[in-house]
């Protein structure tokens, strides 16, 4: 693919004989984004297994007050990585893996613009992991105390005072820096360069605008962190004091620094899913999506007001009340660009002809529930009643309403929207739509208490509590295994949808429109090398 | 649907305040009582925007299913005035909502909350700790360290769970009711929170650096509260107790405080008998040491050395001249170590505390130091 300066108008890339190295040669050398995206695909449910395991020992210590299953040093280092491996190795490549089958299908394009650099985006992901979980298992064998135990925040100066796990993380963190980097180069040369003759910026996919806002904001903040955990390790390690008061420096430095990547993390997890989302439910209400335009523009938004907001993350950090005021205030205006996000789903499926099949069924339950996690959002804007709320259950409710409502749920609606066209099978109508049922009635069991917990006063990150908060944290933890235990449904409906089944349409879903819906399912492992013409569309 | 779940979520709030459960505890501060206010306000707002929201989303799920048999419309945007009028209605209500209805209210008490100057009648200052709270009145001198009594039988489940199980101290705050208190937060060692949420206060204590908060407590009675920023590995387990009282019962407890304080003090000016030392060195050594080096001394390494055959608890006390070395036992026990949880202790304990600690470390756990430091020694070493 060398063509990428051309390729915008009429280059046809020559096509190839089928020239692969068979077994694990032909994964660890392929350039193809059809491999690569199925790779990401896979590594991100693996370690969303691995992460949602993590949890479920964490809320089996949490089942009952008393100190049961685990020391609190465990359970630290428990917390910590699985936030980071669910964020960075579960959530982040799935939408990864998203667009590297997707975009260059539905832009029509014959592959991503930078292949090599696709692949070794790829495989600098299961170093990382190996990074952030090796730590556990020299443990064992009596070096070092463990995993990071600081929670994934990092915060000095507990950062500065743990263990080697700490520096295995910061390591991790800097490899999974640099493969987001690398997609991220990857999807806004391949956006720019390679659309279909014809597709003007204005006639792009939304989840390619999606995207394109999410890799911008991982190319503008991703170096923020990168630098934070660099001078952690520098502090750690060779004497500097940018976080130790006692040597000028500031621990609240690291807080900035942090939340200015953390906070646009967010939007980064959700922007591609909130491109996805539409498709879905336009497909589903066999009408066109509503407002393209309006939801490019909340798109550019959002990704804009997420990098000036990030202090909300402290308020009780301690900061002048106009600073205090402008972050309130800021992170208050979000809900604008969000609320026509919400306006124009809804408006999308009103006065359609809508059916319920498994993807709309979490594209649905996406809308809902996200909705949830917004409008706590906005009450955990205000200051005053964020002193209540900070460092508390009510905001891990809050933050898995985003992230696994809207991110892993988004996820899912995404998986079985494409599924049959990946792999060319229907997968089994029944057991997504159990899969989805268990999913969304076990999330909120987990999670709807947790809100309550928080309210009544019981802080985040502790191994034991207080008799009062013993009933609700027995449903949660009740919850949480059938949550956990459900998404076996959705490796094993995956699994036999790989392996065989009712064949699949080129056109797998009635309403659906796009490039993708035009080629075969599965489609060739070349695509596009005619380039369809998008002038009249 | 999930809706169901998430109804009496919202609407619990507003129709049972005084329900421990289901919402804030009972508040006793005005900033407290502000933040619930300002809570159950937006609780109903945002709940009125969901059921609202998703009642139309739900009947467009069900007039427009596909089996109601009607063709799909082929609508992509607003057209006309009257449409674009009703599509920026919601946007209308939507910004009257976040800085009119939440913005005000919300600016008001975020300004009051910030007030810690005004007329502030007595100032508390609260040290964070790995894992305990001290307490420091500057205006009559008192200061105290305040840890957890829970037993750790009762958090292994050896034994059965008092009422106040993981929320009470050996030595509360005592703070008069109806004064305005001024608090002023630090930390020795990496960030801590103060928390105590029938006073709707919370704030950060950060090395290095002052925070500031007040309350004015309305209601006499004993109010329970935890750290709330990961601090290590017993996180979990340094509560915060305050004991607000009417304010002669407040200064007569002070008197009392100042009155013990100055006994203990009192120890550095006569010599103690090794008996005598390594009794109080062990009571203070199961309070202040044991969290981390363990009551058998064997510690949890790596983190947290053990002092049974420490090389350093094995070194000599002091030099030959009688000074203070470096990296000794006395040195790390009294300024600690950089980089790592052992704290300075020589800051927040006192001298006869110190010199039977040291004391009692040197001549336990295996270790036959056989030496003693009198506290009058600390003394002179400070």
């Amino acid at each position: 693919m060398s063509t990428a300066t051309t390729a915008g108008r009429d280059a046809r890339p020559p096509a190839h004989g089928g020239r692969y190295r068979g077994g694990i040669l032909r994964w660890l050398t392929t350039t193809n984004h059809k491999d690569i995206g199925t790779m990401y695909l896979t590594f991100a449910l693996l370690m969303f297994f691995v992460g949602g395991a993590m949890i479920l020992a964490v809320r089996a210590e949490l089942f009952q007050p008393g100190l049961q299953l685990m020391k609190p040093e465990f359970f630290n280092q428990l917390i910590g990585v699985h936030a980071l491996v669910m964020i960075f190795a579960a959530l982040m490549p799935a939408a990864t893996g998203f667009a590297n089958w997707q975009l260059p299908l539905m832009i029509g394009a014959p592959d991503m613009a930078l292949p090599r650099i696709n692949n070794w985006g790829f495989w600098l992901l299961p170093p990382a992991a190996l990074l952030l979980t090796l730590p556990f298992f020299l443990a064992l064998f009596g070096i070092g105390d463990g995993a990071v135990a600081t929670g994934w925040t990092l915060y000095a100066p507990l950062s500065v005072q743990g263990g080697i796990g700490v520096d295995f993380a910061i390591f991790a963190i800097h490899l999974l820096g640099v493969s987001s980097i690398l997609g991220s180069i990857n999807i806004i040369v391949t956006l720019f360069n390679l659309r279909a003759p014809g597709m003007t910026m204005m006639k792009l996919p939304l989840f390619a605008w999606g995207w394109l806002m999410t890799a911008f904001l991982l190319i503008a903040t991703i170096p923020v962190l990168a630098g934070a955990v660099t001078m952690l390790l520098t502090d750690r390690h060779f004497g500097t004091h940018f976080f130790d008061a006692a040597g000028g420096g500031d621990p609240i430095l690291f807080q900035h620094l942090f939340w200015f990547f953390g906070h646009p993390e967010v939007y980064i997890l959700l922007l591609p899913l909130w491109g996805l989302v539409p498709h879905v439910v336009a497909t589903f209400s066999r009408k066109p999506i509503y407002g393209y335009k309006a939801q490019v523009v909340s798109f550019i938004a959002i990704g804009v007001l997420s990098v000036i907001v990030w202090a909300h993350h402290f308020f009780t950090a301690g900061m002048p009340v106009p600073a205090l005021l402008y972050f309130m205030y800021s992170t208050m205006s979000i809900s604008l660009p969000l609320a026509v996000l919400f306006f124009c789903w809804i408006a999308t499926m009103w006065r359609g002809a809508i059916t319920f099949e498994t993807p709309m069924l979490f594209a649905l339950g996406f809308i809902v529930l996200f909705g949830v996690a917004g409008l706590t959002g906005l009450v955990l804007a205000d200051v005053a009643a964020d002193a209540q709320y900070h460092h508390s259950y009510f905001v891990v409710a809050h933050f898995h309403y985003a992230l696994f409502a809207g991110g892993i749920m988004g996820v899912m609606a995404g998986v079985y929207y494409w599924l049959p066209k990946w792999t060319g099978h229907m997968f089994s109508e029944k057991l997504g739509k159990l899969h989805f049922w268990l999913t969304v009635v076990s999330f909120n069991l987990t999670f709807m208490p947790q809100f309550f917990l928080g309210l009544a006063g019981m802080p985040r990150r502790i191994p034991d509590y207080a008799l009062q908060f013993a009933e609700f944290n027995a449903i949660s933890t009740v919850g949480s295994f059938i949550l956990g235990l459900s998404q076996l449904i959705f490796a094993y409906n995956i699994w036999r949808c790989v392996k065989g089944g009712e064949k699949a349409a080129d056109k797998v879903w009635e309403g659906a429109e796009g490039l993708e819906w035009e080629l075969s399912s599965p489609p060739p492992h070349h695509s596009w090398e005619i380039r369809p013409n998008f002038d009249n569309r | 649907m999930p809706r169901c779940f998430y109804l009496p979520a919202a609407l619990l709030p507003s129709s049972a305040c005084a329900d421990y459960r289901w919402n804030f505890p009972e508040p006793v501060t005005p900033i407290a009582r502000d933040t619930l206010h300002i809570h159950n306000e937006f609780m109903l707002i945002i709940t009125a925007l969901f059921v609202v929201v998703f009642a139309i989303m739900i009947y467009s799920m069900i007039a427009h299913r596909k089996s109601a048999g009607r063709p799909p419309a082929r609508f992509s945007g607003p057209a006309g005035g009257v449409q674009w009028f009703w599509v920026l209605v919601p946007f209308a209500i939507l910004l009257l909502i976040d800085f009119v209805l939440m913005g005000i209210p919300a600016y008001r008490a975020v300004v009051d909350m910030e007030d810690t100057r005004t007329r502030a009648d007595m100032v508390l200052k609260v040290t964070g700790m790995q894992w305990k709270w001290q307490y420091e009145y500057p205006d009559s001198g008192i200061k105290y360290i305040s840890t957890m009594s829970t037993p750790r039988e009762q958090i292994g489940n050896r034994e059965a769970k008092g009422e106040h199980y993981l929320l009470e101290v050996d030595n509360p705050v005592v703070l008069p009711v109806g004064k305005k208190v001024r608090i002023l937060l630090t930390s020795t060692d990496v960030i801590h929170t103060w928390w105590v949420p029938q006073f709707g206060v919370k704030r950060d204590a950060i090395p290095g650096f002052l925070r500031e908060t007040w309350v004015r407590i309305e209601e006499p009675g004993t109010y329970r509260g935890q750290c709330a920023e990961l601090c290590g590995k017993d996180h979990g387990f340094m509560p915060v107790v305050v004991r607000a009282v009417p304010e002669a019962e407040y200064l007569a407890w002070a008197d009392l405080k100042k009155a013990e304080q100055a006994a203990a003090a009192g120890g550095t000016d006569r010599v103690w008998s090794r008996d005598e030392l390594l009794v109080k060195g062990k009571d203070v050594y199961a309070k202040q040491c044991a969290v981390c080096h363990q009551a058998n001394g064997q510690g949890l390494p790596p983190a947290f050395p053990a002092l049974s055959g420490s090389k350093i608890v094995a070194g000599p006390l002091l030099s030959p001249a009688g000074k203070l070395m470096k990296d000794s036992h006395l040195d790390r026990v009294l300024n600690g170590k950089e980089g790592s949880a052992m704290q300075a202790f020589g800051n927040t304990l006192s001298d006869t505390e110190l010199a039977a600690v040291v004391t009692f470390e040197r001549n336990s756990f295996g270790n036959t130091g056989g030496d003693l430091i009198q506290p009058a020694q600390i003394k002179s070493l400070r």
